[in-house]
Parts: C-alpha cells; sequence; structure tokens
C-alpha cells in the first residue's frame, strides 16, 4: 500500500526579481507504516513538501496521492475533511491555540472530529501521561515552555491516530532526553497502528530512528536511502 | 454539536482576551442598549398621555351617533333611539362604562360678554367613568344628578365671560324646530383642562335639563363607551354594532380622532427608526471591534483551518463571539433601563423645560413607559442586525489561508 504518492511536484517563490525553487521535479513514494525521515538543510524544501502532501498548499505542477486518492485539485473543504480525518500534523511555527489549555489542544482535533468527551479524555490522557506532560494538563501554552509546548503538538498529532503524521521539526525545542522520549512514542505508534511518520528534521538523532532517509537540496531530492533503525 | 461547543468555548476564551476592549465594547452595547428603552419608554409615555387625555376629554373608547351628526353636529341629528331603548340594550351589552349625551353648539352670555361653545347635556355619574371633568374641578363642584340646574364651564371661559362662580348665565340654542331655545344657569363649578380650548369651549349641564330647554324629550346626540384597553377597542365597537343596529354611527377613537390614533403609528415608527440609528452608532465600533481581534488572530485561525476545522467553524466563533458580546450589553442595558425607569414612573416634570408640550395634548409631568415592545424590539434589533453585522468580518476570517498561518515564522 502506497501511503503518499508524488510525482513531478514543483513549486517556485518569487522573491524580489528572483524566482525561488523550493520543489524542483520532486517525484516519491512512501508506503503504508513508512517511518520516514526527510533532511536538509535550510531552505532546502522541507516545509513546503509536507505542505503540499498535506493538502495545505497546491503545487504548481504535478500530483499529490494520499491512500489512492488524488489530492491537489480537491475543494477546500473535502481538503480540510482530509485533514482532519487522516493525518496529524506537527508544525514548525505555529502549533497551539492560545486560548485553550495543554490538554484541550490536545483534545481539539477529536472535537472537531465529534469524539465523545469521555472518549477524548481517556485519550488526552493517556498521551499527555506519555509525552512526559502529566500535571500540566491545565495550562495555557504561554505558561509551558518551549518544549512542552512542542510535546503538546505532538500529543494532538498523534492522539487521533491518523494514518499518517506530518512533522516539521518536532524535536526543535527539545533536549535530547526528551526528544528521545517523543521519538519512542512515534516509533511505538508505528509499529502498533501502522501509522505512516514523515518527519522533517535536521536533527542526526532522528534521522537514527528512520528506516527510510531523504535527502533534500534546492528543492531536489538528492538521496534516498533505506536503513535499519536500531 | 459538539462542534458548537469548542466554537463556544473559543468564543467566549477569545472574548476575555482583550478584557478592556470586550469591557467598552459592552459598556457601549450597554449604553446603547439603554438609550434606545429608556427614549422609547419616554416617547411611549408622552404619546399614552397625549392619547389618554385625548379620549378622557370626552370621545371615550368608542361613540355612537346618527348617520349624519359628525358633519352636522347639531339638534337635528339626534340618535333614532331614545334613552330607554339605549339603556336596555347597552346595559345588556357587558360594556366597561358607557353614557349618552347631548351636545349642541350654543352661545353662552354674560352680563358682560358672549362666547361660541358647545353644551353638554350630560349624566354626571356616568361621566365619572369616561371623562377627566368630574376631577378638574378647581372651584364650586361637579354636576350632581341630570336634573341638576347648574352649569360647569372652563376657567378660561369663566374670565373670558368676565363672571364667577356663582352668577348666572344665558345659554341659546335652537330646538328641532329652529326655534330658539334658551335657559338661564348658575355656574355652580369652574373646571380646567391640559388643552386651553377645552376650557374655553366646554360647557356641561345637567341631561334632563337640557333636554327640555331643547324640547327634546328623552333623546340624546351621543352615546360614549369605554372597554378596557384603548388599544384593543375593536370588540367593543362590534358588540355595540351588534346591539344598536345599522341606522346608527359606531366608531372607535381612532376614527373619530385621526390626529391623535395617528401618534400611536408614528410612535411605533419612532421606536423602530431611533433603535435602529443607535444601533449604527454601535455597530461602527463592533464591527471594528471585530476586525481587529480577528486581525490579531490571523495565525491561531489558520491553524485551527489548518487542523481540518471548516471555514464555517470560523465564521461561527467569530459570529458567536460577537453576539456573546451583544448579549451582555443587551442584559446589562436592559437592567439599566429598568433601573432607571423604575423610580421615575411617578413622572417627571419637565414644565421647566417644556413650555410648548401642552401644546400638543401633553402634560408637563411625563410618565415613563416600558413597554414589554420595546424592550423586545431592543434587544431583536441588537441581535439580528449584530449578526447581520459581524457575518462580514467572520466571513473574512473564515476565508484565511492556513498556510499563510503556520508558516511565517
Ligand atoms: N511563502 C514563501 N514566499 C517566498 N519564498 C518562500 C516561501 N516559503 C518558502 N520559501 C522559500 O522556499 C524555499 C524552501 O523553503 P522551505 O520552508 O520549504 O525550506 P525548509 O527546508 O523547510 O527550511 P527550514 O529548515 O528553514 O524550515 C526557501 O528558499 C524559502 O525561502
Ligand atoms: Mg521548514
Amino acid at each position: 500500500m502506497t501511503a503518499v504518492r508524488c510525482i513531478d511536484l514543483c513549486k517556485t517563490y518569487r522573491q524580489g526579481d528572483q524566482d525561488i525553487k523550493a520543489l524542483d521535479h520532486v517525484s516519491l513514494e512512501i508506503n503504508a507504516g513508512s517511518f520516514l525521515c526527510l533532511s536538509a538543510p535550510s531552505g532546502g524544501g522541507k516545509t513546503t513538501l509536507l505542505n503540499a502532501i498535506g493538502g495545505l498548499d497546491a503545487p504548481d505542477s504535478g500530483e499529490v496521492w494520499i491512500a489512492g486518492r488524488r489530492i491537489d485539485h480537491l475543494k477546500k473543504s473535502e481538503l480540510a475533511q482530509l485533514r482532519l480525518m487522516q493525518i496529524g500534523f506537527v508544525f514548525q511555527a505555529y502549533n497551539l491555540i492560545p486560548v485553550l489549555t495543554a490538554r484541550e489542544n490536545v483534545e481539539f482535533v477529536m472535537q472537531v472530529q465529534g469524539l465523545s468527551a469521555a472518549e477524548r479524555v481517556r485519550r488526552s490522557s493517556a498521551i499527555l501521561d506519555e509525552v512526559g506532560l502529566s500535571g500540566l494538563e491545565n495550562r495555557r501554552p504561554a505558561e509551558m515552555s518551549g518544549g512542552q509546548q512542542q510535546r503538546v503538538a505532538v500529543a494532538r498529532a498523534i492522539v487521533s491516530h491518523p494514518a499518517l503524521v506530518l512533522a516539521d521539526e518536532p524535536t526543535a525545542n527539545l533536549d535530547s532526553r526528551s526528544s528521545d522520549e517523543l521519538l519512542r512514542v512515534f516509533v511505538e505508534l508505528n509499529r502498533k497502528y501502522d501509522t505512516t511518520f514523515v518527519i522533517a528534521t535536521h536533527d542526526q538523532r532522528v534521522m537514527g530512528y528512520a528506516r527510510r532517509v531523504i535527502k533534500m537540496l534546492d528543492g531536489r531530492i538528492v538521496d534516498d536511502i533505506e536503513q535499519h533503525a536500531d | 454539536m459538539r462542534l458548537l461547543r469548542i466554537v463556544a468555548t473559543l468564543a467566549w476564551r477569545n472574548l476575555w482576551r482583550n478584557r478592556r476592549r470586550t469591557l467598552i465594547m459592552v459598556a457601549a452595547v450597554s449604553v446603547g442598549v439603554w438609550a434606545m428603552i429608556f427614549m422609547n419608554a419616554l416617547m411611549r409615555g408622552m404619546v399614552d398621555d397625549m392619547v389618554r387625555s385625548g379620549i378622557e376629554s370626552l370621545p371615550g373608547h368608542v361613540q355612537v351617533h346618527r348617520l349624519g351628526f359628525r358633519d352636522d353636529p347639531s339638534i337635528n341629528n339626534l340618535l333614532p333611539l331614545n334613552d330607554a331603548e339605549l339603556a336596555a340594550k347597552l346595559d345588556a351589552a357587558g360594556l366597561v362604562a358607557w353614557s349618552s349625551r347631548i351636545n349642541v353648539p350654543a352661545v353662552i352670555t354674560s352680563e358682560r360678554e358672549s362666547r361660541g361653545v358647545t353644551l353638554y347635556g350630560i349624566d354626571p355619574e356616568r361621566e365619572r367613568k369616561i371623562t377627566f371633568v368630574p376631577n378638574s374641578i378647581v372651584a364650586g363642584r361637579f354636576l350632581e344628578g341630570v336634573s341638576d340646574k347648574g352649569i360647569v364651564i372652563g376657567r378660561r371661559l369663566l374670565d373670558a365671560l368676565e363672571t364667577d362662580l356663582g352668577k348666572r348665565v344665558v345659554v341659546m340654542s335652537q330646538d328641532p324646530d329652529n326655534e330658539i331655545a334658551d335657559r338661564g344657569f348658575r355656574i355652580v363649578g369652574v373646571f380646567e383642562a391640559k388643552l386651553e380650548s377645552y376650557e374655553e369651549t366646554m360647557v356641561f349641564a345637567g341631561k334632563s335639563t337640557v333636554q327640555r330647554m331643547l324640547h327634546v324629550a328623552d333623546r340624546v346626540t351621543e352615546v360614549a363607551i369605554m372597554s378596557d384597553d384603548y388599544r384593543f377597542v375593536e370588540q367593543t365597537v362590534q358588540t355595540v354594532r351588534d346591539k344598536l343596529g345599522a341606522d346608527v354611527e359606531v366608531l372607535p377613537w381612532t376614527e373619530l380622532n385621526t390626529y391623535l390614533a395617528s401618534m400611536l403609528t408614528v410612535m411605533d415608527g419612532f421606536a423602530l427608526v431611533w433603535t435602529i440609528v443607535i444601533f449604527l452608532a454601535l455597530s461602527f465600533g463592533l464591527v471594528n471591534t471585530l476586525v481587529m481581534a480577528v486581525f490579531e488572530r490571523v495565525r491561531e485561525i489558520g491553524l485551527m483551518l489548518a487542523l481540518g476545522m471548516r471555514p464555517f467553524g470560523i465564521l461561527a466563533q467569530v459570529v458567536i463571539e460577537s453576539l456573546l458580546l451583544l448579549l451582555m450589553g443587551l442584559a446589562l442595558g436592559t437592567l439599566l433601563a429598568w433601573l432607571s425607569i423604575l423610580p421615575l414612573q411617578s413622572g417627571i416634570d419637565v414644565s421647566a423645560v417644556a413650555d410648548g408640550m401642552e401644546m400638543f395634548g401633553s402634560s408637563s409631568v411625563l410618565y415613563p413607559k416600558l413597554t414589554m415592545a420595546d424592550v423586545v424590539l431592543a434587544n431583536v434589533v441588537v441581535l439580528g442586525l449584530g449578526f447581520i453585522a459581524s457575518l462580514s468580518p467572520a466571513w473574512r476570517a473564515s476565508r484565511y489561508q492556513p498556510i499563510e498561518a503556520i508558516t511565517k515564522v
């Protein structure tokens, strides 16, 4: 089963009088259950690619398929539904709703999905515990450190057991112990539910957990390595 | 339903993020709502007073005449039914109050002056429930029965005739054979009225006395009838029509005094316009507040969209936030209006600032009248138009691009 298929994606940004090719003929196939790491120096095109896969930004040309369905031409509302039900997101820059507590942020997606309160509490408690945030459930984002916020975002991305998790620098603000803990949660989820993980990072430790590492440079895939995770 | 819960939670919390701004807006809405209700209550009180005194100064709620009397209010247009026949029919109709009268144009003459007036031959007991005159006697007494030989006239007429209480006057009119009919009366009472013209032109005497003077036996020209509420007289009109048949004219006060009746319609129109004008003033603040609030939240709105919330969820959030704000303002404003009108129920004396008011048939004491209709009007207008006004910023928010929000650092 193919979880994600990208065919010949191109995306060009204009900056001043200069064209920047953020995606330059990217073709890629990701099997369901993959644990994949997207590695590139800053500006390499990781976020742009994740946004295209997640239906957040349409490529200039090329096709994006998720679970056998072409998505790059879907309507806004169809894309919203797809993201809600099938994809868990950890964004690079901005993740949490400031007026909601940690628990409420984690429950947000489930609530929009329409899960019952009991089910939400059960799952959010478990996941907050797993990412090491028990006791902080009722804090708002402004009352948490960057690393704690990041873990809330990760918890939200995986709590509803989506088929695909797109995580953009999920360990950026974490010390090595916390990021190890987080990655172990990812791995366990990947094993247990066959969740597909696509993680953009330039963190070497993250790459250690991945079974496949794709290296990008200036919007092009320059390397694609299968490896055995530890 | 679950979506609505999270959306409402977000709306409520967002409202308190900028506490100062929200409180200022709530205060503005409260003051606006207070102004809507208070002003309308004042105006209603004024109009109500006008209508009441208009009705009290004789017409009653419903009147019965011979067809043609209103074009030629003279002795030639007596009602086809006599007193006994009227009593037989009207007493059985279950009316709040009724009274028959004979009224004709007449000339009143003192030893010095004479004036044209309308002479009313009335039943004093029955009139007590209908007109203001029995309660407006400032000197002497009111009439004491249908055969009272005295006459009651207005203060201004008394002055114009250069005569006094206890003196005699002569009243002259015509009988049905166009012969002069006259009679001397002693002035037994003097009344004052809100309208100067009433004091100058109305004179009252016992009904039987006047009937004898005019040689009309037991006939009358007019019946005045009261119902429970001046706003709902149709039922009474119908009852009386059924009882008295088709050869008399039965009319509600709204048709007898169309000017007065139009005041009610004008008042309703005024209330609506005033309410909307205030709202329009408020709506600038409201829309501005929402636009600002939404603008400050570009990122989180984008985030929610990115996570899969539909644009409708965002729209609902902003609209609910706006409605919550308005609801708080409405509750406070309505309370304020109620609290400020309550102690004024006994009347506000505006004679100092409103010298000309009496010209319009309104007294110089205002009785603000808080009506459910005006409270509902204010609430409906604010919520209804507020909903519409918040749609535009809400719509804009729901059109945000998720990508903008989550990639900008
Ligand atoms: N909205 C935009 N407007 C203009 N240029 C953009 C925009 N978004 C991205 N770019 C450019 O596209 C290129 C790829 O950007 P992208 O964000 O995908 O890189 P990245 O690999 O995620 O980098 P980082 O590690 O810093 O997050 C960069 O050169 C960037 O400057
Ligand atoms: Mg990036």
